[in-house]
């Protein structure tokens, strides 16, 4: 990319890849100004990701020319991206652990057989391009030991250590707190100073407004739209990713909680290393409210559900659920507790909520499958299976309606409604629901809101753990935030906002008052 | 005492040189993420090819080279099935364990007509041992005499070179490129693939590694400790050996020591035989043997510190889909 006159530093030309039966990109154009970051924005499954991994030399393009600062590039394997001077950020690191964030830098770019000098040198150029870019971090800290937020910026230093021109960085801010986020915003800009070109791939409308000059959204695996993020807001975007209106809030009237369904005093959990996950949690769900669990992932919420659903037994504390008083000697297993009317969608479907090879109406009856309803005298009465499984998909609008499908077949919305259907036609007291949304497009997200609301509102009590601030202000009546496995605050969902949460969620509060508010 | 204690440590030297190689060997595939039960059978096959070859060729240079063809080439259809067919890496494994103890007492037959066995090697087709200087000289010296002359002089050459293979190791793991790619590709693949690394061929080095250090230690037993080739002569070496990977955490010299200590294990056990314990009376020498298992399985459950294991081993490598 030597004197090139070309005002792109990427511009791609009718790209289309299929996998199988799936056209996962169709003729994708895109130019992306050098010197400016980009957005690429869309659904999940929208082809976004397939997109840069082509670009990043991860696939091939089926058809379609790649330009880098106008020259038309051949891109067969990551070591050509990484040649054309293009880096990834993946959303799920690919860092070694175990490894130090030196040796993770010089991983693939040693610069010698030996390590010694290609360490040395690696030590120096890292120090140089942490002042540059403002990226501190300590090179000999092992990586497993820092925040995601820092592990997030070994990233970034390794692209740079390896010359990238180009950026790309995929869902940055999954894992991110709010605070997190911002502050990589922060760097994304002193980069685009120093004249690297910056590509964000994301689903969130915030992020985009936030931090690109030019933003593209894609919708089913095309290219719908190119904008000047300036000249745009969230809800043109948005209705571009979806292809129809859709509403950012949830509809919902003021709650009407009445008698306390559950009621939970210092719950405590020890996992198998004897470290406590779990801190002395105290809450109380009443009938016809929605009660909001914030906070990083990885901070008790799994545990916690996990406690209350019976599926780890507690090591300290009492739940008052239906009668029962539930504590470490009086235990209550999973299915114990649906038969106290304790309904749960777990936070992966994949893992516990679906047995993915599971027909759909097999899938439909997991963990109530000894009820009277589904068995005959012997054995299980399929058509009654059959017959309620097809009701369901009716009502909750399954796509495809057919109860033969194996439920890996069903797109992560519908396999999520068939879980929430599952629980939820149940009529239980609680309904515990963890990440309702997750890896769910936003029609069906719309969707399940309505659903988890219209549960409200007919008395029962409804416990919704997600990462998503957003559906978590959206729908919650009261949000409980947790940190580090304990409740750190509480807070009327009226007054909540994100910078607010945000802080609450770091357990920063109290410190960035004292600090004068700096974020 | 002291005579009978300087006797047993060299015993246990002599019985720790295969598990050394054979740790060593598994040590590098285990860190590139293919496990290796079939250490075992490498060993086995390595031995009968090195004693065979021997027998034909009178050397044991040439038994040597047999026996690491034979066994890089085990490793390498061990790493066709698991790295780039994504089989099962036990499966796999235990695939190769099972043909070789046929195939080897099978070609022995067919070869040689004794019995499965290969003739017994004599003079230059026999690796033998190494005294040192003044060795005979200095025996009668107290203490240094006994050690110098018993201990470290009168092993043959391979048993050197084992011992002389771990410093070598360290280096190449912890000092190089190949070393650090390695590591990488044990834990995080992924990491490896996007830095621009074939994940195949850095794994494929590997088994190479794996195979020629099975090799050694197949050869060491049936043309250096031995003297010609014995139906499943390997007893279960390569199984212990990889019992001494996890009790030395996959780092080459824990690894060394674990070695040396089911040899010395082993070497006591060997003493013991018949010998009337006072008070107890005679110790079956199973209870000795069966002391390695024991102890890894107590490490494994947590009771010796913790071991943990390359955190991709044993997973076949797949580019995720975005």
């Amino acid at each position: 990319m030597n004197n090139t006159t070309s005002p792109y530093a990427i511009e791609l030309r009718d790209i289309s890849k299929r996998f199988g039966a799936v056209q996962a990109n169709k003729d994708i154009c895109l130019q992306v100004p050098a010197g400016t970051v980009h957005g690429i924005i869309g659904e999940n499954g929208a082809g976004k990701s397939t997109l840069m991994s082509i670009i990043y030399g991860f696939y091939e393009a089926d058809t379609g020319d790649i330009e880098v600062g106008g020259e038309l590039v051949n891109i067969r394997t990551s070591e050509d991206a990484i040649r054309f001077g293009i880096g990834m950020v993946h959303q799920h690191f690919m860092l070694v652990e175990n490894f130090t964030v030196l040796e993770n830098v010089v991983l693939g770019a040693e610069g010698g057989a030996m390590l010694k000098g290609g360490l040395d040198a690696a030590r120096k150029e890292l120090k140089r391009l942490e002042q540059e870019y403002n990226l501190d971090v300590d090179v000999d800290a092992v990586v497993e030991d820092l925040p995601v937020g820092l592990q997030q910026r070994v990233e970034i230093l390794k692209a740079l250590y390896r010359g990238a021109k180009i950026l790309i960085l995929d869902e940055p801010t999954g894992v991110l707190t709010p605070q997190e986020a911002d502050h990589l915003f922060r760097i994304l800009k002193s980069l685009k100073e120093q004249g690297v070109t910056v590509m964000i791939i994301t689903h969130k409308l915030r992020e985009i407004m936030a931090s690109t000059d030019n933003v593209s959204v894609m919708r089913q695996g095309q290219m719908v739209a190119h904008r000047v993020t300036a000249e745009t807001d969230k809800e043109e975007l948005a209705e571009l990713m979806v292809g129809k209106k859709v509403r950012l809030v949830v509809d919902k009237e003021e709650a009407q909680p009445t008698n306390v369904a559950l009621s939970a005093k210092n719950l405590s959990w020890f996992d198998e290393q004897g470290v406590k996950r779990l801190k002395d949690v105290s809450l109380e769900l009443k009938a016809g409210e929605i009660v909001g669990i914030a906070g990083v992932s990885g901070n008790g919420q799994s545990e916690l559900l996990n406690a209350l659903s019976g599926i780890t037994p507690l090591s300290d504390g009492e739940i008052h659920f239906n009668g029962e008083v539930i504590t470490a000697k009086n235990k209550k297993n999973a299915s114990q507790m649906r038969d106290l009317k304790m309904a749960h969608v777990p936070e992966d479907r994949h893992k516990m909520g679906l047995v993915t090879g599971f027909e759909a109406y097999e899938a439909a009856i997991l963990g109530y499958h000894n009820s009277e309803a589904y068995n005959g005298k012997i054995l299980l009465d399929r058509k009654a299976m059959l017959d309620e499984c097809n009701e369901r998909m009716q009502k909750w609008d399954v796509r495809p309606a057919d109860p033969f499908l194996k439920t890996a077949n069903f797109s992560g919305g519908n396999q999520q409604k068939i879980v929430i259907a599952r629980e939820v036609e149940q009529n239980p007291d609680v309904l515990l629901i963890g990440q309702p949304t997750r890896g769910v497009d936003i029609g069906a997200i719309e969707n399940i809101h309505e659903e988890i609301v219209k549960l409200r509102d007919s008395g029962k009590a409804i416990l919704l753990v997600s990462v998503e601030l957003d559906e978590i202000m959206a729908l919650s009546d009261r949000i409980i935030v947790m940190f580090d496995g304990a409740v750190v605050g509480e807070i009327d969902a009226k007054d909540a906002d994100e910078r607010t949460l945000g802080l609450m969620m770091a357990n920063a509060l109290n410190e960035e008052e004292t600090a004068g508010g700096q974020a | 005492m002291f005579e009978t204690l300087i006797l047993i440590l060299d015993a246990t030297l002599r019985v720790s040189t295969p598990l050394i190689l054979a740790a060593l060997a598994g040590l590098f595939a285990e860190r590139s993420g293919i496990v290796d039960i079939g250490l075992e059978g490498k060993i086995l096959g390595a031995a009968f090819a090195a004693a065979a070859a021997a027998a034909v060729f009178g050397s044991a240079w040439i038994g040597l080279l047999f026996a690491i063809i034979a066994s890089v080439a085990l490793a390498l259809i061990h790493g066709f099935a698991c790295i780039t067919h994504r089989g099962d890496h036990i499966v796999s494994g235990v695939a190769i364990n099972t043909i070789v103890a046929g195939l080897t007492v099978t070609l022995g037959l067919d070869w040689f007509s004794q019995g499965g066995q290969t003739p017994a090697l004599t003079g230059d087709a026999r690796f033998t041992s190494i005294t040192f200087p003044f060795a005979d000289a200095l025996a009668d010296v107290p203490v240094i005499g006994l050690i110098y002359s018993e201990l470290l002089s009168g092993h043959n050459i391979l048993v050197y070179l084992a011992f002389a293979i771990v410093p070598f190791a360290v280096w190449i793991i912890y000092k190089t490129r190949f070393g650090l790619r390695l590591r990488a590709v044990g834990e995080n693949p992924h990491a490896v693939d996007t830095a621009g690394i074939s994940v195949a061929f850095i794994r494929y080095r590997a088994m190479i590694i794996c195979g020629i250090l099975c090799g050694l230690a197949g050869a060491y037993l049936s043309t250096a400790h031995n003297a010609g080739f014995l139906k499943d002569m390997s007893a279960g070496k390569g199984y212990i050996a990889l019992a001494a990977l996890i009790f030395g955490k996959w780092r080459p010299v824990p690894v060394m020591f674990a070695c040396l200590l089911f040899g010395f294990l082993d070497a006591v056990a060997v003493r013991m035989q018949g010998v009337q314990v006072p008070g107890i009376g005679e110790v079956p020498v199973q209870a000795i043997e069966v002391l390695p298992y024991v102890l890894t399985v107590l490490l494994l459950a947590g009771f010796i510190g913790k071991a943990v294991a390359p955190k991709a081993v044993g997973r076949p490598y797949v580019k995720e889909r975005g």
